[in-house]
């Protein structure tokens, strides 16, 4: 789903490199950039909230409506709900944990399923497509229904196994697209040249789809982390963020701590610090 | 599907002429399904196997205490059906009429960055990405500060005059309160889940040649027959795509129901989470989750007869 973006952005980039193309300036009324700019600053307006509401004075329990003046005392108190500290590390170790796997096993079963057709490949193809298709409140319903037939208990260890069954998908198909674009002569020409087939993996073949395993990790992470419906069915009593969050609003009163809105403006400025810098790497290479 | 494929032939290797032979140990035989295994052992496990279980709790009945046993009781799907045929309906409403404003609302952006985006086209994709940069919940949460009685845009509406407006038009409740009304979930669903819809048609116009529009003005085409005639169609694959994208994931979330929403404005997800949580009836829970399922299965493949290419199949799998 979200493949689809990074699909997008290379394509997008290709457009503005590719040599010779005509930058035609098509004369269009103002109305169309008017409209788009309006999407996006609409798309923007709850980040622009969170961002300057984190740094809103008041009493601390609940976010202010009111503009009580700028402080930062929000960010050195960061640590003042101990379960809320616990369940952002949680949310950490489990989307760390999670892209390990499952870039680990949708790698392998990305370059497989790129490289032969064999007898079944078929049928795991179909069972990908409907893993990812499916509805997320079923996936979750579906884990927790087994879980619960079996006595499994809920917590850390069940979240991670949930979060690894939702996005290897995504790790397979972004390595699978970039299989096509690998020339099979190369491979063979690491091993007439006396490698094996472990160190050709190593040396050739991943070096080459090395772009999709990335946009699978980090798709793997951005999935784990932000997950709230699948996750909120196999929790047990272990929280994660986005459940905290939740938690919070649902509470009579719906009060959410000027903490979240600081944590969740440090977590945007990491990923688009992390993304920006990502993008001007691969210009360079390029 | 794959069985009359001979097991190891490499896709492109039938093309070049084969020079020499590598014999084949048994491992090179087996490679392909041991890197598939371990993957595919976590989704058969942790996937399938769960799905055929929640089929066979669905059919099951007795209570909490006493334990559930199998009775193959299929008459739990019509009582599920009749206890929650509005939430269920609802639903699909919620969807159908978000996944419509985001096309509409959308397909002008795609357009303006496919076109006229000129060198700016990856600085005002990264711009409509950024929302994924914070966390669902809290852009959800977000949204319910915003639109509180005592937050900004009620504030602003009743300074501009323009509250007593939104009351009639039924935009907002009889008290002048967005939050709890079915605006403030359609737009909170519509606000999640839009960059779904933009970016899929963004990429299958992205396809479309600039030289087909010169060539449509040559043949005089003026620019609202070259857009119906000639954009709207090769765009089409994109919005199939976008509305599976965006609709499927729509009529199952209960998130921005339960944050914006009140009790009058639930969905079929929170349905599903008050049996499994609050009442542990858990073969209705099942049941209701199938029955999600299969309708979204149904219209998916009506959907698709009636409109679909296997173009538009391959971008939603994307």
């Amino acid at each position: 789903m979200t493949a689809i973006a990074g699909a997008a952005l290379e394509e997008a980039y290709e457009q503005d490199h590719r040599p010779g193309r005509r930058r035609r300036r098509l004369r269009g009324g103002w109305l169309l950039p008017f409209w788009s700019w309006v999407v996006i600053l609409w798309l923007l307006a709850p980040i622009v909230v969170m961002i300057v509401f984190s740094f809103n004075d008041g009493n601390g329990k609940a976010v202010s409506f009111n503009w009580q003046g700028f402080t930062f005392k929000w960010y050195s108190k960061l640590n003042a709900y101990s379960d809320l500290t616990s369940a952002i590390l949680n949310s950490i170790t489990i989307a760390l944990l999670t892209t390990v796997i499952a870039v680990v096993l949708g790698t392998l079963m990305g370059v497989a399923l790129g490289r032969w057709r064999f007898r079944g490949s078929g049928s795991v193809s179909l069972l990908l497509f409907a893993n990812v298709a499916a509805p997320e409140v079923v996936l979750g319903a579906a884990l927790l229904s087994l879980f619960l037939t079996l006595g499994i208990p809920r917590g850390y260890t069940t979240i991670l196994i949930a979060h690894v069954m939702f996005s290897v998908a995504y790790v397979v198909v972004t390595v699978r697209a970039r299989m096509s674009g690998l020339d099979p002569a190369l491979e063979e020409a690491a091993r007439d040249l006396g490698a094996g087939p472990i160190s050709t993996f190593f040396r050739v073949t991943l070096p080459v789809i090395m772009p999709g395993v990335q946009s699978g990790a980090l798709l793997a992470f951005a999935m784990s982390i932000d997950d709230y419906i699948i996750t909120s069915f196999v929790n047990g009593s272990t929280q994660t963020f986005p459940l905290w969050v939740y938690g919070a609003s649902q509470r009579t009163g719906g009060s959410v701590p000027p903490q979240v809105n600081v944590i969740g403006t440090l977590i945007f400025a990491f990923g688009v610090l992390l993304a920006l810098s990502g993008a001007v790497a691969s210009r360079k290479r390029a | 599907m794959t069985a009359t494929a001979p097991p190891l032939a490499a896709p492109s290797g039938a093309t070049r002429p084969v020079t020499r032979r590598r014999r084949r140990s048994p491992l090179a035989v087996l490679a392909p399904y041991l890197m598939v295994l371990p993957a595919w052992l976590w989704l058969v496990i942790f996937f399938l196997a769960p799905t055929i279980t929640m089929l066979s709790v669905s059919l099951m009945t007795g209570d909490d205490l006493n334990g559930f046993k199998q009775t193959w009781h299929f008459s739990t799907y019509s009582d599920a059906w009749n206890s929650y045929h509005v939430q269920i309906l609802r639903s699909l409403e919620y969807g159908l009429v978000a996944t419509a404003l985001c096309i509409v609302i959308g397909y002008p952006v795609a357009y303006w960055i496919a076109f006229k985006g000129g060198r700016f086209k990856s600085i005002l994709l990264f711009l409509l990405l950024l929302p994924f940069f914070v966390s669902f919940v809290i852009r959800t949460q977000s949204w319910e500060f915003m639109l509180d009685d005592h937050g900004m845009v009620i504030g602003l509406l009743h300074d501009l005059h323009l509250m007593g407006v939104m009351t009639d038009v039924h935009l907002a409740n009889s008290k002048g309160e967005f939050l709890q009304t079915s605006t403030a979930v359609v737009g909170g669903l519509t606000y999640n889940f839009i960059p779904f819809t933009i970016l899929p048609i963004y990429v299958a116009l992205e396809r479309v040649h600039p030289s087909l529009l010169e060539a449509s003005s040559d043949l005089y085409a003026n620019k609202a027959v070259a857009f119906g005639k000639v954009v709207l169609p090769l765009s089409m694959p994109g919005v199939f795509a976008a509305v599976l994208l965006t609709f499927v994931p729509v009529a199952s979330d209960y998130v921005n129901a339960q944050i914006l929403g009140g009790p009058k404005n639930t969905m079929v997800g929170t349905a599903i989470e008050t049996e499994y949580f609050t009442n542990l009836n858990y073969p209705t829970a099942a049941s209701l989750s199938f029955i999600l399922m299969g309708v979204l299965l149904v219209g998916i493949f009506i959907y698709a007869r009636a409109l679909g290419t296997d173009d538009a199949l391959d971008m939603a799998a994307m």
